[in-house]
């Protein structure tokens, strides 16, 4: 719900920032979003949508001036509905949603701490809303330790690092609770039907609140490091970054809960619920995937110096791609890049097994070649034939 | 994906167009099938946006909801879709066979004849995808407890009388149609994609246009060219040329076409201006019939395919299952039960899926049995074989009192099973079932001989025709060929309630 465009203006531009910004050209910067990061960690070996989405292009207009245009369109009645769900959750200074919370991740003896909702400056620039967020969560944190209240941060804006780049995040809302603990609370408008969702949607709902608990490790560890001692678990060692996926790393970084809290409509109607969203696996997954990304700057080594793909669309194809099937459901670009492997031949664009199936006969054309006399598919082709001949 | 399938999906790349997957029907098509194409609401959950249906592919009907916020006009389009639907729903109640069986009573342990009803034929729903099934549970799940004017406490918002009957009757269908096998609520797209293999995946196989593109490409055209126009080809109005089968309309159709034509009829209806509402309502209608009709058009087209396939052996007995769970939903309606319950309790849940699963098996083993290409996904994975019979011989156990017959079967194949000497297989498409072990092999030549040990009769030599002869064509299996059966006639007590058991 936060695909917004914004011109990152309002930092000095890094060297690698500066070349992302010319090869995106005059077009307007999309940010990088928490589903991007998702879909990103989905699909890791594709160079072409890691230097596409960290220059912030924008990959459906892309696709458009590429002749392939992406159908990922949003019905304007279901962004109404979604758009109607959240704001009745935020009236109020977040009325509905506060009172959700408090019945769902507080204990019942803290039934009377208050509540804080900071003003986050949600109009500002990236950079002023992060350190602003950075603030609202020490402030918090100290708030929760001393017992005076429990925080609601509602539309926070996280940085994280990814392939080498930073990328601003926009969790719906975190919760600082009374003790200490910290949730990440996502809201969407898909329901929860007589007690379960559609697990497609969850599943992505999961995978983005684990890029947000990534970040706010990041952010916790930086205030860690920032901080002094006093917000400190004795023996900390500040930032975490421990071997197993598992554990949970150690510092103000440990606050931060791996379980998730879903809020969606109930049934058929407006009415909001929670659910808890473990998001173990979803952590572990993102998180080996955001590692194994490969540098941007590797990366755009492959396009020339003067690439601008607002003007010379075509300049993208001199990236790899890793087109299968999935990229249908999760990127824009999917149609050109499948024109590109059907062009090729490839066997991924059959299914997302074939490739493992036929081992090394990589293209359709080596593959119905091997259906000869002797070779790897002679058996099948036979049976085959057999069987219709009948 | 099995390799099989996979060969097929590369010869369909190849020939531009869908390869054979099965050589018989797997599914029941009826002779009166009745057609749905349902629309959502995009946004809201189960809201009914629009549909085309019925069993005449020349008339359809069009039912639409002009603001799918308003409660009251998506129970009057409930209300219609239950005076279109239950008709043909409840006219295959009234011919039935009378089955007769031999029960003990309980108490008196006499026996008794009872007598059942089988219906001699079931309703048959097709709906373009598996979204369309979804949509349809979900107008059961959201209807069948409403309270109706008749009720005596009716409630604030009483729904029209026969909406809650049609919401069971739809949850009905809709949980039958996760048992695997069962046809009464057919999904196409599935379906078809049983039956053809296309050079495209199986997720974009999902899409009814592109999937009947490769099937069935226009004239001089190849099935990718077809399937892409299909996918995403857009007029000069930015409309794709070939509307999208729903349950979910296209984002651009929604906000070009339909959110202005709803704003107009708001408008209309805020002041309270009634030929013009009606008029407004009627743009609407013409709208959604235009993406509807392309849809309705290529439902029946694939209706037609399936028809063109000769139906596999076993789809006459599992369309009695079918019988049967039409008969017992048609009995609990008739006895007054109340609507299924939201959640299934522990044991219910755990019968539906032991049923599940034993259909599964059951429609896996019937399939191979029926049609020669899935029986070939046995013998390339190795748990069958197939070939000519090169010798028989004649022996005898004589272990015994009396000899019984044992014969030496020696058959010659190309198929390598995963089977040693001692190892059991069973017969298929023979006479009767029948079992054999390997008795040695010659795995060089592709010689397995084979020692019969069932299936002769109960004389000292072999029944006439139960021995397959010299020359002749044999397939043997290595799992066993009969999945364990629910009795013709079950207890409704014991009978899952997908199978039509009682509500628990
Ligand atoms: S569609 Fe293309 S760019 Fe996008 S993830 Fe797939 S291969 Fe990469």
């Amino acid at each position: 719900m936060n695909h917004s465009t914004h011109p990152r203006v309002d930092q000095p531009l890094t060297p690698l920032e500066a070349r992302l910004a010319a090869l995106r050209g005059d077009a307007a910067a999309r940010s990088m979003d928490a589903r991007a990061l998702a879909a990103l960690a989905a699909n890791p070996g594709c160079d072409r949508r890691a230097v596409l989405d960290a220059a912030g292009v924008d990959k459906a207009s892309l696709a458009a001036r590429l002749g392939s245009p992406a159908a990922f369109g949003q019905s304007p009645f279901a962004i109404t509905r979604g758009l109607v769900f959240e704001r009745r959750l935020r009236a109020d200074r977040c009325a509905e949603l506060v009172a959700l919370l408090r019945s769902e991740l507080l204990p019942e003896a803290s039934a009377q701490t208050p509540v804080e909702v900071p003003d986050l400056l949600p109009s500002e620039g990236p950079a002023v809303r992060a350190a602003r967020t950075r603030v609202a969560l020490s402030e918090a944190a100290a708030a929760a330790s001393a017992g005076r209240a429990w925080t609601l941060l509602d539309r926070p804006l996280l940085r994280l690092d990814v392939a080498g780049s930073s990328v601003s995040l926009e969790p719906d809302a975190i919760v600082v609770g009374p003790d200490g603990r910290w949730t990440v609370v996502e809201i969407k408008s898909f329901p929860i039907l007589d007690g379960s969702a559609d697990p497609t949607k969850v599943g992505a709902a999961a995978r983005q609140a684990a890029v947000y608990v990534l970040a706010l490790r990041a952010t916790a560890s930086a205030l860690d490091a920032a901080a002094p001692s006093a917000v400190r678990p004795a023996g900390a060692s500040g930032a975490g970054k421990p071997g197993s996926p598992y554990v949970e790393p150690e510092g103000l970084a440990g606050a931060v809960r791996t379980t998730g809290l879903l809020v969606c409509p109930r049934d058929f109607s407006n009415v909001a619920v929670a659910a808890p969203l473990d998001l173990r696996k979803q952590l572990a997954v993102t998180r080996r995937q955001l590692v194994r990304m490969t540098r941007i700057e590797t990366l755009l080594a492959a396009l020339p110096e003067t690439a601008r793909l607002d003007e010379a669309p075509e300049a993208v194809d001199a990236l790899a791609h890793a087109y299968t099937p999935d990229c249908l459901a999760a990127c824009e670009l999917s149609f050109h890049c499948r024109t590109q492997a059907r062009a090729a031949g490839a066997v991924e664009t059959l299914g997302r097994g074939v490739r493992g199936e036929l081992g090394s006969l990589t293209t359709v054309e080596a593959a119905l070649a091997a259906t000869g006399e002797g070779e790897a598919l002679a058996r099948a082709a036979r049976l085959r034939e057999e069987a219709l001949a009948r | 994906m099995s390799l099989l399938t996979t060969l097929a999906r590369l010869e369909a790349v190849r020939a531009g167009v869908a390869q054979p997957l099965a050589t018989v029907r797997h599914r029941h098509v009826s002779e009166r099938p009745f057609a749905l194409v349902p629309l959502a609401a995009a946004g809201e959950t189960g809201a009914p946006l629009a549909m085309l249906l019925g069993s005449d592919r020349e008339h359809p009907r069009l039912l639409t909801v002009p603001q799918p916020l308003d409660r009251d006009l998506r129970f009057a389009f409930l209300a219609r879709l239950g005076d279109e639907l239950l008709p043909y729903l409840e006219s295959f109640g009234g011919d039935v066979e009378l089955l007769e069986r031999n029960v003990k009573d309980p108490e008196s342990g006499e026996k008794t004849v009872e007598v059942r009803e089988l219906c001699a034929d079931a309703p048959q729903l097709i709906v373009p995808n598996p979204g369309g099934v979804e949509l349809l549970g979900l107008f059961g799940r959201s209807t069948r407890f409403r309270r109706t004017a008749e009720d005596p406490d009716p409630g604030p918002y009483p729904a029209p009388a026969r909406v809650p009957l049609l919401g069971r009757w739809l949850t009905h269908l809709s949980e039958r149609a996760n048992v695997p096998g069962s046809s009464m609520l057919l999904p196409l797209t599935s379906t078809l994609a049983r039956h053809w293999a296309t050079g495209q995946s199986s997720l974009e196989d999902a899409h009814l246009g592109a999937l009947l593109a490769w099937i069935a490409p226009p004239e001089g055209s190849r099935g990718e060219q077809a399937a892409s126009r299909a996918e995403n080809g857009r007029d000069e109005r930015g409309q794709l040329l070939v509307p999208p089968a729903g349950p979910a309309t296209d984002p651009d159709f929604d906000s070009l076409l339909l959110a202005p034509a709803v704003t107009r009829y708001d408008a209309a209806r805020s002041a309270q201006d009634e030929p013009l509402t009606r008029a407004r309502a009627e743009e609407i209608e013409a709208l959604l019939r235009s993406v509807l009709l392309p849809v309705w058009h290529q439902v029946w087209q694939g209706i037609d395919l399936l028809r063109e396939l000769p139906p596999a052996a076993h789809v006459v007995e599992r369309w009695e299952g079918d019988r049967w769970s039409y008969t017992g939903h048609r009995d609990r309606v008739a006895a007054g039960e109340p609507p299924q319950p939201l959640h299934d309790d522990a044991v219910t849940a755990a019968r539906k899926l032991a049923q599940r699963e034993r259909e599964q098996v059951r429609v896996d083993l019937e399939e191979a049995l029926d049609d020669p290409l899935a029986m070939a996904e046995h013998r390339l994975a190795g748990q069958a074989f197939a070939g000519e019979v090169v010798e028989v011989q004649p022996d005898y156990d004589t272990s015994g009192r009396s000899p019984k017959p044992r014969p030496l079967v020696t058959v010659r194949t190309e198929d390598r099973p995963h089977l040693d000497p001692g190892g059991e297989v069973h017969r298929a498409g023979g006479p009767s079932t029948q079992r054999a072990e390997l008795a040695w092999l010659d795995a060089e030549a592709g010689l397995l001989t084979l020692r019969l040990l069932s299936g002769m009769g109960r004389k000292k030599e072999p029944e006439p025709g139960s021995v397959p002869e010299q020359g002749e064509q044999v397939c043997f299996t290595l799992f066993e060929l009969s999945a364990r059966q629910s009795a013709p006639l079950p207890d409704p007590e014991d009978t899952p309630w997908t199978h039509g058991g009682p509500p628990q």
